[in-house]
């Protein structure tokens, strides 16, 4: 069902054969997970007019992880919205899994978000009147798992993001960053084709980022699908791939995925560059 | 230095004292200490390598006749890989910076695109500090170490950020307007 797909990037990069077991980039077989073609979305009109998002085609092969970044008011979170079949778009095509989704009717396309988009946002959004266990139940139970499925996949993905013992706090009685976490372990509650993420770590300090990031990576290495809105450099730089928006469109596309898969370094980078050794000089 | 004044000499030759001028505009308060003997020691090496001749100005705007340096074709054949080559990863910012005007004030590249290709090589540098990072425990020593260097790649990142706007504002695309 997962495949490895070595993505090896640059000159001089060598090809990853050490992949300790279970670390390995992994993607489905079949097409990309999320697929965008002539993508807009304008607000207002005539002197008003915005075109938010504007002709944008990007495809996200399945197990990939992306990171979209660029100016403030530039359209990431219009085009997050649209990729997530939260807006429609103006003109253009959203396809998730290998489906059309942008011109589904309403409760298809609900059904279709709950099932298959794990949504995580600035503000964790989450119920302040449940635990962090019945927060990430509730997708499962609103999906039509049964309470006992859903219990029992709360707490395992709970346990992933290291917040088994906060399984009874209420989202007041957890910090912002464990909060997040809930937040993580909610959007994965119906094992999602694809995660997308808006400012995940805006409101959070370097080490909470830390956390994050390293579950994001575990996600990556178990081939997960992801897409992250950041203005934070350092979290884009642990993606496979930087796409950067100017108005509305994609002005870069870089690939930051030689070498994935290895969690310990033994020195050589795979990524093309240099290496983390030349930012050293020994000479004088 | 000398490739920054190599490139400077692209436009036009130029008498050192121009050249020293140029670059304090460029450097600011960090050129202050930038004297007219550095700028004449840099452009006498660069003649004894033949990279730049002496020159009479052939028709001065006001005074005598001065010397001024030229660019031989060895020189702008250096010039020409100076542009081409990347920054590398412990280049500063002051070296970044006048490749930028000097790019700019040549012809020889697009300043943004010079950004762009900078932002690409320091993106693939913070992502391997980034992974190292979370690899290492953040306590450890060789952790504060990878938390450091990736903290000051974000802050190259975030400079050229600025760049780009500054870059973007003063050069229309495809307008070669000097601003000597
Ligand atoms: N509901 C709306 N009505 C009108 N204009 C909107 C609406 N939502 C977004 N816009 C406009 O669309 C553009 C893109 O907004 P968007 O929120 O996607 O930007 P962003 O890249 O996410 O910015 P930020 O980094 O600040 O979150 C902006 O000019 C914004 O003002
Ligand atoms: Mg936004």
């Amino acid at each position: 069902m997962k495949r490895v797909v070595p993505r090896v990037m640059g000159r001089s990069s060598r090809s990853d054969t050490d992949g300790s077991p279970g670390w390995g980039p992994a993607a489905a077989a079949a097409g990309p997970a999320l697929r965008a073609v002539g993508l807009t979305r304008t607000y207002g009109e005539d002197e008003s007019l915005v075109w938010a998002v504007d002709g944008v085609d990007l495809d996200v092969p399945a197990g990939q992880t992306l990171a979209v970044t660029g100016p403030s008011g530039c359209g990431k979170s219009t085009l997050l919205q649209l990729l997530g079949g939260l807006d429609r778009p103006s003109e253009g095509e959203v396809w998730l899994g290998g489906r059309r989704i942008d011109h589904l009717g309403e409760r298809a396309l609900a059904r279709l978000r709950r099932r298959s988009v794990g949504f995580v946002f600035q503000a964790h959004h989450l119920m302040h009147e449940l635990s962090a266990a019945q927060n990430v139940e509730l997708p499962a139970l609103l999906a039509g798992a049964s309470p006992r499925a859903a219990r029992h996949r709360a707490a395992e993905l709970l346990h992933q993001v290291g917040l088994a013992h906060r399984a009874r706090h209420l989202p007041s009685e957890l910090s912002g960053g464990q909060r997040q976490r809930v937040a993580i372990a909610r959007a994965l509650a119906n094992d999602p084709l694809v995660v997308l993420a808006d400012e995940p770590t805006g409101n959070l300090d370097s080490a909470a980022t830390h956390d994050i990031l390293r579950l994001f990576d575990e996600l990556r290495a178990a081939g997960q699908t992801l897409v992250v809105v950041t203005h934070d450099e350092r979290v884009a730089a642990t993606a496979d791939r930087v796409v950067s928006m100017r108005d509305g469109t994609l002005a870069d596309d870089t690939r930051l995925d030689g070498n994935r898969g290895r969690r310990h370094g033994h020195g050589g980078t795979g990524l093309g560059g240099t290496g983390l050794g030349a930012l050293l000089s020994w000479e004088d | 230095m000398q490739d920054v004044v190599l490139a400077l000499l692209t436009k036009e030759p130029s008498h050192g004292y121009d050249l020293r001028q140029r670059l304090a505009a460029a450097l600011g308060p960090l050129g202050e200490a930038l004297n007219a003997g550095q700028i004449y020691v840099t452009l006498t090496r660069l003649e004894k390598a033949g990279l730049v001749v002496q020159e009479r100005e052939d028709a001065p705007v006001r005074g005598p006749r001065r010397k001024v340096y030229a660019l031989t074709a060895a020189g702008q054949e250096r010039v020409a890989a100076w542009m081409a080559e990347s920054a590398g990863p412990r280049a500063d910012v002051a070296e970044f910076h006048l490749k930028l005007v000097a790019a700019a004030e040549s012809g020889l590249a697009d300043p943004l695109a010079l950004v762009d290709a900078r932002r690409r090589e320091l993106m693939r540098s913070l992502a391997e500090a980034q992974r190292a990072a979370l690899a290492h425990d953040t306590d450890s020593e060789a952790g504060l170490l990878l938390e450091g260097i990736a903290l000051r790649l974000q802050a190259d990142l975030r400079w050229l950020e600025a760049c780009e706007r500054a870059w973007s504002a003063r050069a229309p695309r495809g307008e070669g307007e000097g601003n000597g």
